[in-house]
């Protein structure tokens, strides 16, 4: 088990530790434009499956939508 | 404060504004008539009909290039506010050219990939400048749905964050409007308070 926080909302998740890909598979979070930032730090696309999300980080996602 | 006080603040300032559409020209009106001293406006794009349903141009300039009537509009409020205007695609290679002077940089793109890429580049580039992104705008009620959040580290995001356009769900002015009244007023917000702290 492990918490983090969320766009500023604690979440629990049955597991131990993640990669923001799997957190973003297990959450559903489909949409293609999106921006992650953990602790502060933007974390890039392609850093997805490489970067560990740890227990009590601040995970905090926004969708980017096409209009303008 | 009063008017005059305010816009003597505010022109001390450059806002740097990343694409001239329903976003960026709207919200480079509000902070000239505000009275910032200086806008930087970059956009490759030609005004065209389908633009004038919510973009601030006018019928006459279509055709011509939309940092180059926007110019144009923004002087005839009269406002003083020099317009710097960069007639190019925004990539990671040019921002640091365009914007680099700019105290704050609003991100006013149409389409979701370039908002991810200026705001890639602006996170690397300078951590902590304040940078206010549009994401979510397109339709039209939902008035209550549109917000401003704080992400954090001088990142804002103005509008409903799940509305996408598309030819069902159109860009119309109120909403557009809306999101880019939205992040100038949060332009000023952030540099008056910063004036009085």
């Amino acid at each position: 088990m492990m918490e983090i926080t969320l766009n500023n909302r604690k979440e629990i998740f049955d597991t131990e530790s993640m990669t923001v890909a799997e957190m973003l598979e297990i959450k559903s979070f489909t949409f293609r434009m999106r921006m992650v930032k953990i602790n502060g730090k933007l974390i890039k696309k392609d850093q997805y499956s490489t970067t560990v999300i740890k227990n009590g980080d601040d995970v905090k996602m926004l969708y980017l939508m096409s209009g303008g | 404060m009063t008017f005059a006080e305010i816009s003597a603040a505010l022109s001390r300032f450059t806002v740097g504004i990343a694409g001239a559409g329903g976003l960026g020209s709207n919200c480079a009106a509000a902070l000239a008539r505000s009275g910032i001293g200086r806008l930087k406006i970059a956009d490759f794009d030609l005004v065209s009909e389908a633009n004038l349903n919510r973009q601030f141009f006018f019928h006459d300039q279509t055709g011509m290039k939309k940092v180059v009537a926007l110019r144009e509009n923004i002087e005839r409020t009269g406002s003083g506010t020099s317009v710097e205007i960069f007639e190019t695609v925004i990539s990671p290679e040019n921002v640091e050219r365009i914007f680099g002077d700019c105290d704050i940089i609003v991100e006013a793109f149409d389409r979701a990939d370039m908002k991810l890429m200026l705001t890639e580049t602006v996170l690397t580039l300078w951590p902590g400048r304040p940078l206010i992104l549009g994401s979510g705008l397109a339709g039209y009620g939902h008035t209550n749905e549109m917000r401003v959040r704080d992400m954090g580290d001088n990142l804002w995001v103005c509008g409903d964050e799940s509305s996408e356009v598309s030819e069902n769900n159109p860009p119309l002015a109120p909403r557009v409007g809306i999101a880019a009244y939205m992040q100038a007023n949060l332009v000023i917000e952030i540099l008056l308070k910063g004036i009085k702290e």
